[in-house]
């Protein structure tokens, strides 16, 4: 296990050499003069050369790529233009924002998508097969954002059950102390349950927007692949046993099922990073993705360069950890490895 | 792959098969019937529209601003006085050109890279391979962002942008397809009559993987339509007043949690509709070139 866990790991670093050269190229090697842009509209020229020879873009290409792997390697992303502040420190205090905001959404997608899929799967043609394909197709073609606005009109101004669509705290509450800096984790932890409330009642809108958009792609990788299994020849063996219907769809049909849909999980991860920026835009969530665009409306390179190179490093490990997940989950892999 | 890539299929289908097996989908399959009107109605909308809306898109007119949907203003106006209708159904065209290009721009990147690469193997294939590798190994929407953002704010890189990330599907798909066909009858007999590789390679193998790309094409229109608008929702790319359904939405956005919600909900229906129709068009087209793959 070791061994495979080791093998894999082994293969991600390609992708992150690639991940590093490419955010590396996206501000170096492109159109326009970094030095020019950051010594403002008004310098003068020799204003301008002299940031040239500070920030090093004087130097070849491949001395600016050693600066900037340096940099990196003490956690180092550069400053914000318009705060002034180092890069670094702001992702990580608006990290966690982001991560229990996608990781609530994945969870809440995941148990609203498995059993549907796994219902419509074992009762084909039914009312709930029908809602599934509905719901697949229907859910792909709605713009995250959009989903988001509607619930908030929907929950927030009809209804009147939601709270304004605000940030993570209403701001009659103080937020937990930070320990973990999940809202949800750290109430707990304090035993403060008036926060904890508070804090889920902001997270359910977002996070059950994040589920409507990736519930299709798990919901129909369920739904195939269930039906791929029960269709095989072990499962006809396993009911030609005279097993209750119960139990092999729980612990025969169920566990080789999963497999492919462990694997759909790291395309749901590339949607639910991207669609994480426009759930935050909607719901003034101070994560991540929020201080990204906020960077991009100022022309703020650097945090956005940050922020880029974060999420696809993260992207990489998240990969890596389904891949390990599924050599866990399938024997098989392990064997071979 | 499925079988079906595995034997190309007879160059004898006349045009007539394919309509009459295009014909019986379609009467089968009353979605895809559905999705062709509703592509009708957007393809309409895209090239007359801006001549038959009631009203200026970029009109503003303060004394009406922020009305409900009415006979008058059948979406309603926004918090400058235009009509909605009017905004959303201009808006087609911007949308519809940006993900059209986009998409051509991809095949014509991804595409070409991809036969080349299962063609040629060798260095050609392990060059594409790695640049796809590299950039799946990012979050789609996130190097989007990214690449506009190095690149300028314009309209032209975010087709540029939509086309770089969907590069892996087209070059893998078109990899796959020009490999199993690199030593088929076909491409030896061509071979033997002394045409050279790289005629080869863009009069016999292309035309042959055409039909699966058209396909890949049609699918991921959906797709290039909500990347670009999720990108001018930020405030990428399209800046307003131009009236395009991501910027529509979120100029709208404020108001919909004070009730005015017509102003976001309608270029978002567009934009809803235009997706859904993409995707359902494509899973009809698949059926009717590609039988074996349905699900």
């Amino acid at each position: 296990m070791l061994h495979l866990i080791l093998k894999r790991s082994a293969l991600a670093i390609p992708s992150l050499i690639g991940v590093v050269i490419v955010t590396f190229l996206l501000t170096r090697a492109l159109p326009g003069d970094p030095a020019a842009y950051f010594a403002g509209p008004a310098a003068s020229k020799e204003a301008i050369e002299q940031i040239r020879v500070t920030l090093g873009l004087d130097q070849p290409l491949l001395v600016q790529f050693g600066r900037y792997i340096a940099d990196l390697a003490r956690g180092d992303l550069g400053n914000s233009l318009s705060t002034g502040l180092p890069v670094a420190t702001e992702i990580r205090t608006r990290l966690p924002a982001s991560a229990e905001l996608t990781l609530l959404g994945l969870l809440v997608s995941i148990l609203i998508a498995v059993p549907l899929g796994i219902f419509a799967a074992t009762n084909p043609g039914s009312i709930l097969d029908h809602t599934c394909r509905v719901l697949t197709t229907a859910g792909v073609s709605l713009p995250v954002f959009f989903t988001g606005l509607v619930l908030v009109y929907i929950f927030y101004y009809h209804l009147g059950i939601a709270p304004a669509p605000l940030g993570r705290l209403d701001i009659y509450f103080s937020p937990p102390s930070r320990i973990t800096g999940f809202f949800l984790i750290d109430s707990l932890i304090e035993r403060d349950v008036e926060v904890f409330l508070a804090s889920l009642k902001q997270l359910i809108l977002p996070a059950l927007t994040l589920a409507i958009f990736s519930l299709a792609p798990i919901a129909r990788m369920t739904r195939a692949s269930m039906l791929a299994v029960l269709g095989s020849e072990f499962v006809r063996t396993a009911k030609a046993s005279g097993l209750s219907p119960g139990t092999v769809i729980v612990t025969y049909a169920f566990r080789n099922a999963m497999l492919p849909v462990v694997t759909t999980l790291g395309m749901v991860f590339s949607f639910l990073l991207g669609a994480n920026v426009l759930v935050e835009k909607v719901f003034a969530w101070p994560g991540i993705g929020s201080f990204a665009v906020e960077a991009l409306i100022a022309s703020d390179f650097a945090p956005v360069q940050g922020f880029v190179l974060t999420m696809a490093v993260m992207y990489v490990i998240l990969n890596l950890l389904i891949d390990i997940l599924y050599g866990l989950i399938d024997p098989r892999v392990r064997i071979e490895a | 792959m499925s079988e079906a890539s595995i034997t190309p299929s007879a160059p004898t289908h006349g045009l007539a098969a394919i309509l009459r097996h295009a014909r019986y989908v379609i009467g089968e399959n009353r979605v895809t019937g559905f999705a062709f009107s509703l592509f009708v109605l957007i393809f309409l909308a895209a090239l007359i529209g801006p001549y038959v809306v009631p009203y200026d898109p970029l009109a503003s007119n303060t004394t009406a601003a922020l009305q409900a949907p009415s006979a008058q203003h059948l979406f309603g106006t926004d918090q400058l006085g235009r009509d909605v209708f009017s905004r959303v159904i201009v808006a087609t065209r911007l949308d519809f050109a940006i993900a059209i290009s986009s998409v051509v721009l991809v095949f014509l990147m991804g595409g070409l890279a991809g036969v080349a690469a299962g063609f040629f193997g060798g260095w050609t294939d392990r060059i594409v391979s790695r640049i796809a590798d590299t950039i799946m190994a990012f979050p789609l929407f996130v190097l989007a962002m990214g690449i506009v953002a190095a690149l300028g704010n314009t309209v032209e890189n975010i087709v540029l942008a939509t086309a770089i990330v969907n590069f892996p599907l087209y070059a893998r798909i078109a990899r796959a397809e020009a490999n199993v066909r690199r030593e088929a009858g076909f491409v030896q007999a061509a071979r033997l009559s002394g045409n050279s590789e790289m005629r080869i390679l863009l009069g016999h193998i292309l035309p042959n993987i055409m039909p699966i790309m058209v396909v890949q094409m049609s699918l991921t229109m959906g797709y290039a339509i909500l990347n670009a608008a999720g990108l001018s929702f930020i405030g990428l790319g399209v800046r307003p007043p131009t009236p395009e359904w991501g910027i529509m939405v979120a100029e709208g956005a404020a108001f919909m949690v004070s009730g005015e919600w017509w102003i976001a909900f309608f270029p978002g229906l567009g934009l809803m509709l235009a997706v859904f129709c993409f995707n359902l068009l494509g899973d009809g087209l698949r059926d009717i070139i590609d039988p074996q793959r349905r699900t």
